[in-house]
């Protein structure tokens, strides 16, 4: 060092000053176009998302004028709830739609004719004739379901001019829903079936709210089992236990948990909450003791590292002023780490959220019409019903996965949203 | 750096063999030294003792942290604790309240009693120790939370006042002893961590007295202050020795000469030298405490 003269040090800086500025330059560029190809892949997302979603909101239907006629639903006049029930209301929309097209006679006919109608129609008037048995023998004009082929073509996402025979709707069935048109008859209106049903094979009455429901019971299994566990384990681990060999071999374990393909959780849920502890299949509970198996370890690393993160100095003045070590942990360690720890729990539940293989193991992926009413009814979750419509091969279904997939990512931005509310209010300075 | 440490081992050696001989009339007839333990210079004995610990040894792991220390903390009495770093006279303070408990790979032998009783026996009861021994950290370390909280958090663990108005007044009390009170009589409900150092410094302090143990223990207590915040700590634990008894450890061999009534020298895990402050700093016996006071290494 000592034998450059000052000289040769500047020059020797000099020449190398350049290349440092520009390997910072070169990392920069480099930063901001990774970042801008990330903003231009999720716009491109939320685009195609949005565009392919927004559609599931509105659903064809028929104005139509249906006679609640006695002789249909209830000929004997008994008014038993039972008869009510069993009587035939798709007949009913049936007739109404019929009376539109007097020319329409011969069976075959009929039949395409009434194909216009979703099943739907009938279930719809059920429910107004048991709510509101007085409407029988009046007449009333409604708007009743339309099938889910006659949907697509009216918002457009199937063209009217192609062959025939490459449509569902034939000749003859789009002369009637243009004639229906043209009396204005039809319109697109809210579709409140997607956000109130569970499964059905029928787009037009497919809904969400099942899976929504199915999920929210089943986080809240995960994130009562997971939480509590995992922040006491990280807890004892960190604070009471002895480093030894059981300890490192216990923490080398739980690190490789995390990393453990999720299926397998799967497989040991069928294996030990189903066929061995005899828990109904298909349900919550069930769902979310795999998915606990699978965000505890998550939660109990970020937990640790949380607690690893409180400064000793806290400990110490804790521990010097006469408090228990449970004390210590409790009044002091703990506030401090929860942050923390709750960023850890935020990573776990929303990886439990949109995780579906493991719930394929443990019968999750059935067709599920109720909405689930407890943890223990059957039920699906929102990646599962996806992964459902996705799969399913009427062109309704198509914006339905969209619209699912969005609302999927809404219950995750308010569970994430909650948890740093949570979060917020828990950081404190130190 | 390698050169020093080098001239303390010299030193160690060379003390070691000279001062095994003379002054055993000063050892307290419970204190049996060890053959390998080093004979401390001076008396190390105090005529009202809270504190007395003999023949200690603190291992960390296979380093032998300090050996056959012999020391007694006096009543109404600060002893500072001087000695170059890493010499273990934190470790010596931090076994007096048993802190080193929270370090794994310690290992202490010897026998320490508070008032007679010995603190490492099975009946002694680490939480009620630690209520009887308080301790100030190097470091100023109040909890976040408020000013009160902070000086209550002792007397509410320990149970110590049954309603908000006797806690109010133990509040406000150990407050205006630790020279406090005026400061903060109107930010009680402020986070502690918001005060500047030497009042947080002040504030661990009245949090330690709140308690009201009978010995306190202070761990370069002003090492991370202004010379004004010294100068009020220094103050304030003239007046605490009323009331407690003040072992404190300190880089500061003015602040030594300034605060304390006894003086201990510790050098490479040895008690070298123990003895009234004010022979210590005028005339020292071990010529190793001479060294150090007359700035020649540490």
């Amino acid at each position: 060092m000592s034998s450059l003269s000052n000289l040769s040090v500047k020059e020797a800086v000099a020449r190398g000053i350049a290349r440092r500025y520009r390997s910072e330059r070169v990392f920069r560029a480099l930063g901001l176009t990774a970042l801008l190809i990330g903003l231009g892949f999720l716009a491109f997302f939320f685009y195609t998302l949005i565009g392919n979603s927004y559609t599931a909101l509105g659903q064809t239907r028929f104005k139509l004028d249906i006679v609640f006629s006695p002789d249909v639903i209830d000929p004997q006049a008994t008014r038993d709830p039972e008869t009510l029930r069993n009587a035939d209301y798709q007949a009913l929309a049936r007739n109404a739609l019929g009376a539109l097209f007097p020319e329409v006679t011969s069976r075959g006919e009929r039949r395409e004719l009434y194909a216009l109608l979703s099943g739907g129609a009938g279930l719809e008037l059920q429910d107004l004739v048991t709510n509101e048995p007085a409407v029988i023998g009046e007449t009333r004009t409604l708007w009743l379901l339309a099938d889910d082929d006659v949907d697509v073509l009216v918002k457009g996402q199937v063209p009217r001019d192609v062959p025939e025979a490459d449509r569902r709707i034939d000749d003859r069935q789009l002369g009637w829903l243009t004639a229906l048109e043209e009396q204005g008859r039809v319109d697109v209106q809210f579709n409140r079936y997607f956000f109130t049903r569970g499964a059905s094979s029928d787009p037009e009455l497919a809904g969400i709210w099942g899976a929504t429901v199915g999920s929210f019971f089943m986080l809240l299994v995960t994130l009562a089992l997971s939480f509590p566990l995992g922040v006491a384990t990280a807890i004892y681990l960190e604070e009471f236990a002895k480093r030894n060999r059981w300890t490192d071999l216990i923490e080398v374990n739980i690190n490789n948990l995390a990393a453990v393909p999720s299926i397998v959780f799967g497989l040991l849920g069928l294996a030990l909450f189903i066929n061995v502890f005899g828990l109904p299949r298909s349900s919550p509970v069930v769902g979310g003791l795999v998915l606990s198996l699978m965000t505890l370890p998550v939660i109990i690393i970020a937990a640790r590292a949380a607690l690893t993160a409180v400064p000793p100095s806290i400990r110490e003045a804790a521990l010097g002023l006469g408090a228990s070590k449970m004390q210590m942990v409790l009044h002091h360690v703990l506030p401090l780490a929860m942050p923390g720890m709750l960023t850890g729990t935020i990573i776990g539940m929303a990886r439990a959220l949109g995780e579906s293989a493991p719930l394929l193991m443990i019968g999750m992926v059935a067709f599920i019409v109720d909405v689930p009413d407890s943890p223990l009814s059957p039920a699906t979750a929102l990646p599962v019903q996806v992964y459902l419509w996705a799969d399913s091969p009427e062109r309704a279904f198509v914006e339905r996965t969209s619209a699912a997939i969005v609302v999927l990512l809404l219950f995750l931005l308010v569970m994430n949203a909650t948890a740093i509310l949570l979060r917020k209010r828990f950081e404190r300075r130190y | 750096m390698d050169l020093a440490v080098d001239r303390k081992s010299n030193d160690v050696s060379e003390v070691a063999t000279k001062a095994a001989a003379p002054p055993s009339a000063h050892a307290a007839p419970a204190a049996k030294p060890a053959e390998e333990g080093y004979r401390t210079v001076g008396d190390f004995t105090s005529a009202n003792p809270v504190m007395q610990a003999r023949q200690v040894d603190v291992f960390y792991g296979d380093n032998h942290a300090i050996q056959s220390v012999n020391l007694d903390i006096g009543r109404n009495e600060v002893i500072a604790l001087i000695g170059p770093s890493g010499c273990g006279k934190s470790t010596f303070i931090r076994c007096l309240n048993r802190m080193n408990d929270t370090i794994e790979s310690a290992r202490i032998t010897g026998n320490i009693t508070l008032d007679s009783e010995n603190i490492y026996s099975r009946q002694m009861d680490v939480v009620m120790l630690r209520a009887r021994v308080g301790m100030v950290f190097q470091k100023p370390n109040p909890f976040p939370k408020s000013v009160y909280d902070n000086v209550a958090y002792g007397p509410r663990i320990h149970g110590l006042a049954r309603e908000r108005g006797a806690l109010d007044e133990m509040v406000q009390k150990s407050l205006e002893r630790a020279g406090l009170w005026t400061e903060v009589k109107d930010r009680l409900e402020e986070p502690g961590t918001g005060l500047s150092g030497g009042q947080q410094q002040r504030l661990c302090i009245a949090r330690t007295i709140a308690v009201n143990p009978d010995v306190i223990l202070m761990d370069e207590p002003c090492s991370a202050l202004d010379p004004i915040a010294t100068a009020r700590i220094e103050d304030l634990i003239d007046e605490l020795k009323q009331n407690y008894a003040i072992a404190i450890v300190t880089h500061s061999m003015q602040q030594a000469a300034r605060v304390s009534q006894r003086t201990a020298y510790f050098h490479l895990g040895k008690l070298i030298e123990v003895g009234d402050t004010d022979d210590i700093f005028t005339n020292p016996r071990h010529k190793l405490t001479e060294d150090y006071i007359t700035g020649r290494f540490g």
